[in-house]
């Protein structure tokens, strides 16, 4: 009986660890773009490294994860939807740290007066994380997820709305087309983790009614 | 041949084990909560247990049905019953040994002539109802219960999942230990009447009556069915009727397993009548209804959707044909072993009216010309005789049934031997001092044996039929039981 009890304890934690490096993830992605955008360069990369560890130490986590859920037949019933959510987080994870390299190793030119979008477009993207993180955390407790889920949509859709006037700006700009799709493609990649965070959140709102008993 | 005898009951045992005591755990192996292996010999191991410790509640209702005193018929009546129960698996319908051992004894009872209480039938039946009802209800309040503390009280998913687990182990084996004290009887009460009492002594550290021993053998089948054959019946009764989430598979467990263990508790029997409050008859009830009612009562709370009543009609139906089926099949069985091999399948319980019976019928208040007109007449069985009553007095049913316990008759002497090779811990010293002073005294009727020894001590004498005295009534029959199966002359028919 201690032993189910004690492996119980030790899978939560690592679902609260697992939750935890999502949830930084989104806070260092803010803070490296805005390193990037200001040009401290150094800073840029330790966050983006930072970020890569982070990434790599999730995997591991929901592997471990994966593989207990399966192999003690845990939570039968919610075990899918709790793997999913956990494995459509990952592409959260996943879509900051894409961006990052690509800033790395591509090296965008964006002029200073795009910055304050820039960096508004990628908070939007941070608070959506962030209220997922808290979202699936209270699908964990009390499966009353409607509040987060609600609030990841709305930041997605501010982020949307700010990604379309960047996009209209930059392409109004008197530049070399070239110059104006590299920038645009920045835009659509911040854009992507709010994006993939609102898809984690339509799951988990289904996950959320099936919970119920 | 007493063990080929036993061996239907054996098959009877096997099957409800493999049905009804799946019922138990059905809901968790299928939520995937419990593994079958875990949950197989969990409940193994406390209907065992149930069978053997608390499993005489029961037996008595099943021995005033119907009296199947002839090991040819007790083998009949529990073929008949298995029969009918692996029929009813075959069609896919959960099935209710209890219905079937039911209608069993009745169509033993309708071969042999012999009477069918009335009120020990409608005792049973109406739990039929009864039983389903209150899983249903006890599922309802656990449900709505489980609901608001789960909402009140937030649990992380995975403790809840290991609570959950926990808890279908623990209320899984309650229901099994209950199941096995509840159902026992169904597989093993028809030869309690045909075995003697002697207790064993085991490496004289415990000693074991016959009762408990043919309880123990009972529960070792129906583990064994468990084991050997339950997993795709709790398959079906888990998944088949209402999607079942993990936390209502538990209320389903503890529902009813609470069920099981209200309807063959002895000790809450006598806890209940202590404190004045009314008693739940000791019934053999059956798992299948307990279950199917628990989920029902669930469906209804969540708003009735998702049941699939095609199923739901099916299982009734086979509620009400399983008894049948075991009727016809005990008759038409009875009539073979009887006709074409022979057996003895029902000792002779033949009626007369006597001068002795006439007094004591008198002395009762219902002597009545019409009665003295069949003095001195002997009839075959019960029906013979009732139908006499019938057609040449003016007795009602009550007076009727009086007039046929005194009229029974029998044959008893005391055999002093027999007096000393009774169980110390069965009698008292007063009651056993009571039998001495009988010996190779005879007795021709039950009441003659029973009034005497009243007569010798109080400690023999049944008291007016009420609340107070419910708890030495029964003490007293069933040593009284005890007494006429230890003291009979075998007739010369039963040696055959």
């Amino acid at each position: 009986m201690t032993r189910i009890f004690a492996k119980t304890k030790l899978l939560e934690s690592q679902i609260d660890e697992y939750l935890n490096d999502t949830s930084q993830v989104g806070l260092l992605f803010l803070e490296a773009i805005k390193d990037y955008l200001e040009g401290r360069l150094e800073e840029f990369e330790s966050r983006r490294q930072q970020v890569g560890e982070l990434e790599n130490h999730a995997d591991e986590l929901r592997r471990d994860i994966k593989r207990q859920l399966y192999a003690e037949t845990l939570i039968p019933e919610s075990r899918g939807d709790v793997l999913g959510i956990l494995e459509n987080t990952d592409e959260v994870i996943n879509a900051a740290k894409v961006t990052l390299t690509q800033v790395s190793a591509e090296h965008p030119d964006i002029p200073d007066e795009l910055d304050a979008d820039f960096i508004e477009l990628t908070d939007y993207g941070n608070r959506a994380v962030q209220e997922l993180v808290m979202g699936i955390r209270a699908f964990f407790r009390t499966a009353a997820v409607t509040d987060f889920v609600h609030k990841v949509s709305f930041w997605e859709k501010e982020a949307d709305t700010v990604a379309e006037r960047l996009r209209r700006r930059i392409f109004a700009m008197d530049e070399e087309l070239a110059c104006k799709i590299h920038r645009g493609s920045f835009v659509r990649h911040i854009d992507t983790v709010a994006d993939q965070a609102e898809d984690v959140s339509e799951r988990l709102s289904i996950s959320a009614i099936k919970r119920s008993i | 041949m007493i063990l080929f005898f036993l061996s239907s009951a054996l098959f009877l045992g096997w099957s409800l084990g493999a049905n009804d005591a799946a019922n138990v755990f059905g809901t968790a192996v299928a939520t995937r909560m419990v593994r079958f292996r875990t949950a197989a010999i969990f409940c193994g191991i406390f209907v065992v247990l149930g069978a053997v410790i608390s499993g005489a509640g029961t037996t008595d209702t099943l021995g005033q049905l119907g009296a199947v005193n002839a090991l040819g018929g007790s083998f009949m009546v529990a073929l008949a019953a298995a029969l009918a129960v692996l029929w009813m698996t075959k069609a896919g319908l959960p099935v209710s040994v209890s219905q079937a051992i039911v209608g069993a004894i009745l169509g033993w009872n309708v071969f042999t002539g012999s009477q069918t209480d009335l009120d020990s039938l409608i005792k049973i039946v109406s739990t039929w109802v009864v039983c389903p009802l209150l899983a249903a209800i006890f599922a309802a309040v656990f449900y709505l219960a489980a609901r608001r503390i789960i909402t009140r009280w937030p649990v992380h998913l995975l403790e809840l999942d290991a609570m959950t687990r926990t808890g279908l182990i623990v209320a899984g084996a309650f229901g099994a230990y209950a199941l096995g004290a509840n159902n026992i009887a169904n597989v093993m009460g028809v030869f309690v009447p045909a075995f003697a009492v002697r207790s064993i002594d085991i490496a004289g550290l415990f000693t074991v009556d016959s009762v408990q021993l043919l309880f123990l053998v009972g529960g070792l089948a129906i583990a064994i069915g468990v084991l050997s054959y339950s997993r795709r019946v709790m398959m079906t009764v888990g998944k088949g009727l209402f999607r079942l989430t993990p936390v209502t598979a538990l209320v389903v467990v503890m529902a009813e397993a609470i069920v099981l263990f209200l309807f063959s508790s002895q000790s809450l029997e006598s806890w209940l009548l202590t404190h004045g409050l009314p008693t739940i008859p000791l019934v053999p009830v059956s798992s299948s209804q307990a279950v199917i009612g628990a989920v029902i009562g669930i469906a209804v709370v969540k708003g009735g959707r998702g049941v699939r009543y095609s199923v739901l009609g099916k299982v009734v139906g086979g509620w009400a044909a399983t008894p049948a089926i075991a009727a016809v099949l005990a008759f038409l069985g009875l009539f073979f072993l009887q006709n074409v091999f022979g057996l003895n399948v029902a000792r002779p319980m033949p009626f007369r009216l006597s001068e002795a019976v006439l007094e004591r019928v008198s002395a009762e208040g219902l002597a009545s010309l019409s009665l003295e007109e069949l003095k001195g007449k002997s009839f075959e069985n019960a029906r013979a005789f009732r139908v006499a009553l019938v057609n040449e007095t003016d007795l009602d049913g009550a007076d009727m049934s009086l007039v046929m316990e005194f009229a029974l008759s029998d044959s008893f002497v005391i055999v002093p031997e027999l007096i000393d090779e009774f169980e110390p811990s069965l009698l008292t010293v007063g009651q056993t001092d009571a039998l001495r002073s009988l010996e190779w005294r005879s007795f021709s009727h039950e009441w003659q044996l029973r009034e005497r020894l009243a007569e010798e001590t109080a400690e023999w004498a049944l008291l007016p039929d009420d609340r107070e005295n419910h708890q030495h009534n029964k003490a007293v029959r069933y040593r009284l039981r005890h007494v006429y199966d230890t003291f009979r002359v075998p007739s010369a028919e039963q040696g055959r």
